[in-house]
């Protein structure tokens, strides 16, 4: 449980440098999240927060079996 | 956690929709532009609605013929999250509506005057109304197998209401929705561009499973609780 908490805070923030790395290297140019208008920035924004809440009920689910096992 | 099958399907299907209705194509049609990826937000809360409705209904019937309290529980939190999506789509309704119907060339309480006749909107209204009031139905009463009793026939009242509200008058009555034409302001299966259906339909099944997620948390601690006052 414990290793795929780390795993994916390691994948958030690995993915977090990458954007922002992307960002100082060179000036104006066209890779992937600065094209087509820049969509892939509010892809990005709204998968993290998918992220989140879908994290977030795992975290319930989990914490509801423990009581369950618990109590019964 | 308990690992099933469906709630990784969820997640799998959630992720497809908010990545492929960003960047998948969509047709390209006056005033609608952009906001046509709507459809896989907006069109599918109510869609997760009306399952989860009829799976509070289904339960409410099944309270009927068996008795067994748990199967109240089950038809509550069924339609309390049902109410939950059914708000949220009423919200993103607006939202979409202003920037769509809305005359930009009105002031807003003209266009409003407009855009608030529209039956869907007063439809659905209605029967979230209806809804509501099973809430307050259910809190009123406080003997336990006469509230389950109650509230069981309510919940049929209700679902009946649904149908009227929702599916048959937008039908009848002109409407802002599209296809409101050919006497199908829903989904038209052939009204539907072929690319928008490959996320669509994923997005329906991803949302309601989510949906199925949040009422099985909620009716696991529902159960919890009354262990609890039985020890």
């Amino acid at each position: 449980m414990r290793k795929i908490k780390y795993l994916s805070a390691l994948i958030i923030s690995l993915s977090l440098t990458l954007i922002t790395h992307a960002q100082d290297d060179k000036v104006d140019m066209a890779d992937t999240m600065r094209s087509n208008g820049r969509i892939y920035v509010v892809v990005a924004v709204v998968v993290l927060i998918l992220l989140g809440l879908l994290l977030y009920l795992v975290r319930l689910d989990r914490k509801i079996t423990k009581i369950e096992k618990n109590s019964g | 956690m308990r690992k099933s099958w469906w709630k990784i399907l969820c997640v799998i299907l959630l992720f497809y929709t908010f990545i492929g209705g960003f960047l998948m194509d969509v047709p390209r049609l006056p005033a609608l532009s952009e906001t046509i990826r709507n459809l896989y937000f907006h069109v599918c809360m109510w869609f997760c609605m009306m399952i989860l409705f009829s799976a509070s209904v289904v339960y409410a019937i099944r309270y009927l013929r068996s008795n067994k309290l748990t199967d109240d529980i089950y038809s509550r939190h069924f339609a309390a999250v049902g109410i939950l999506f059914g708000v949220l789509g009423y919200a993103t309704g607006a939202v979409w509506m202003s920037y769509t119907w809305a005359d930009p060339n009105n002031s807003s309480f003209q266009s409003f005057g407009a855009v608030a006749r529209e039956p869907k909107l007063i439809g659905a209204a209605i029967a979230l109304l209806i809804y509501f009031a099973y809430m307050v139905l259910r809190d009123s009463i406080s003997d336990i197998d006469k509230r389950a009793r109650i509230t069981a026939v309510y919940n049929i009242f209700a679902y009946a209401l649904l149908f009227p509200t929702i599916w048959v008058i937008p039908r009848i009555l002109p409407s802002l929705h599209p296809g409101g034409e050919n006497g199908n302001p829903a989904l038209d299966t052939k009204d539907i561009d072929a690319r928008m259906r490959l996320v669509f339909y994923p997005a329906v099944i991803g949302w309601t499973l989510l949906g199925v997620w949040i009422t099985s948390l909620k009716i696991r601690l529902s159960l919890l609780k009354e262990k609890r006052l039985l020890q």
